[in-house]
């Protein structure tokens, strides 16, 4: 695994009809060390997906580049996006199968469904699983490519919080497993501090960084409630600024 | 519940002919007998196959050029742009006119009544796809990409599924089109298959004659629909809840 370097120096959308020409994100830099988990926060509608999916390959519509070690290349990517977006006619197995290619799967597959409990449902077409399932599907299915990169775009949102709770606790299982570098949406701080390495601030519309904070909590306390609230408040404090990004 | 209802008609049909009397309206019975007689002496099989022959071929020509072309024109907005009115164009000519202007350029022979329904049918395709390829879910397709799917792989698993509804559409309604445009190629420019009967039947005011290939047309239209289409539908459905 290598390090990326993302700088963005400018992404507009140009005028469309009555739309008027949008700058959504200005003077943007992140670099993602090797195995790191971070959360980005920000405001919704601030141009998060938009970032992602450049990062991704998906929008190729900006100025910037994109750095993979000292390489200009886009990296490879695991997106968890906010919908699952299975293949409805396609079993769960199916699903993961299709973005391995003809590479020997159940190897790389069967490991994955264990950890993310859901041997029992391989076999199952998407839509009668329950929407946490089809979470733990997705998210599957961006670690079997082995990616540079893992991107969630809020994946636990609309999740009741038991269930977000269960995923969330999967999704740190195995990433420990197998740590890869993650870029992770949200707007939860809670949830930002339950998971990451380090929170990266992000301001409305045109985005760019606001600041950058360390999570010192060792992982052991991350499931402990009361600790990422003491945290969050000293957050809170500390940066008065971020307030208004939540 | 079907079979009653065909029980109703047969009665009907009966009762009519018996009350009129007339060689206009045969009785089930006599239509019956020519239909068997057909069988027997092998016209009927004959003509019915080679009919059957030219559908498969001008369908299956069709329905492949059609699904391609829609596909494309789905996906680009600039071709579309440029073939639109030409496509509407297509869409309205009357099926005589190309039948003839076929018959006239290239000759009476099969590959010119072949062409014929083509031209007639394509239309229909390019339309049904396009529709459905533009209503294809650009959320899956991003997906696709950004785990790099291959084109084959993209067409099979992604969008081909999305397009299943509209195929099916397309061949049902397109079946249907293809056999009445196809009867009067044959009828015009062919001296066989059962257009060319019906208008021999025609001629001799042979209505037993023309009733008895009706029903043996009507009988493998069904079976195309329970032995073909239904099971693919079923197959192509099962991921429904």
């Amino acid at each position: 695994m290598t390090d990326i370097q993302i700088n963005i120096n400018s992404k507009t959308y140009p005028a469309i009809e009555q739309a008027e020409h949008h700058l959504a994100i200005t003077d943007l830099k992140l670099s993602l060390k090797s195995g790191e988990f971070i959360c980005l926060v920000g405001p919704s509608g601030c141009g998060k997906t938009t970032l992602l999916n450049i990062i991704a390959g998906l929008d190729n519509d900006y100025d910037g580049e994109i750095l993979v070690g000292q390489q200009h290349t886009h990296p490879k990517i695991g997106y968890i996006f906010q919908n699952p977006r299975l293949l409805p006619w396609r079993t769960v197995r199916e699903n993961i199968e299709l973005v391995l290619g003809s590479r020997q799967s159940a190897a790389i597959i069967d490991p994955l469904l264990e950890v993310m409990q859901l041997t029992q449902s391989q076999n199952v077409y998407p839509e009668r699983l329950s929407l946490g399932m089809s979470r733990r599907v997705s998210i599957i299915r961006a670690f079997a490519v082995d990616p540079d990169v893992l991107l969630m775009d809020e994946p636990f949102v609309s999740l009741d919080a038991p269930t977000a709770r269960q995923v969330r606790v999967l999704l740190l299982k195995l990433w420990q497993e197998r740590p890869h570098t993650v870029l992770f949406v949200t707007h939860d701080l809670r949830e930002a501090i339950a998971l990451a390495d380090r929170l990266i601030f992000l301001s409305a519309a045109p985005m760019t960084v606001v600041s950058e904070i360390i999570v010192p909590l060792p992982r052991a306390e991350r499931h402990n409630e009361n600790a990422i609230e003491a945290f969050r408040q000293q957050l809170l404090n500390d940066y008065p600024d971020i307030k208004r990004l939540l | 519940m079907p079979s009653l209802s065909l029980l109703a008609f047969l009665a009907v049909w009966q009762g009519l002919a018996v009350y009129l009397n007339s060689n206009t309206l045969p009785t089930p019975e006599t239509v019956a007998k020519v239909f068997w007689q057909g069988c027997v002496t092998g016209q009927l099989p004959y003509h019915l196959g080679v009919t059957l022959l030219r559908l498969v071929m001008s369908f299956a020509i069709a329905m492949l050029l059609g699904c391609a072309i829609g596909i494309v024109l789905g996906r680009n907005k600039k071709l579309d742009a440029f073939f639109d009115n030409w496509l509407v164009i297509f869409l309205n000519i009357p099926a005589l006119v190309t039948i003839i202007l076929c018959y006239v350029w290239f000759g009476l022979v099969e590959s010119a009544a072949i062409l014929a329904v083509v031209i007639n049918k394509l239309p229909n395709v390019i339309v049904t796809i396009r529709e459905g390829t533009r209503a294809l879910d650009q959320d899956l397709l991003d997906m696709a990409r950004c785990f790099h799917f291959s084109k084959r792989k993209t067409l099979v698993h992604v969008i081909w599924p999305q397009l299943h509804p509209f195929v099916m559409g397309a061949t049902r309604s397109g079946l249907a089109l293809i056999w009445k445009i196809i009867l009067v190629v044959e009828l015009l420019g062919r001296s066989n298959g059962m257009g060319y009967q019906l208008h021999l039947f025609f001629q001799m005011f042979d209505v037993a004659g023309i009733l008895a290939y009706t029903v043996a047309f009507v009988t493998v239209i069904q079976l195309i629909e329970l032995v073909i289409l239904k099971p693919l539908d079923k197959k192509s459905q099962r991921w429904r809840r």
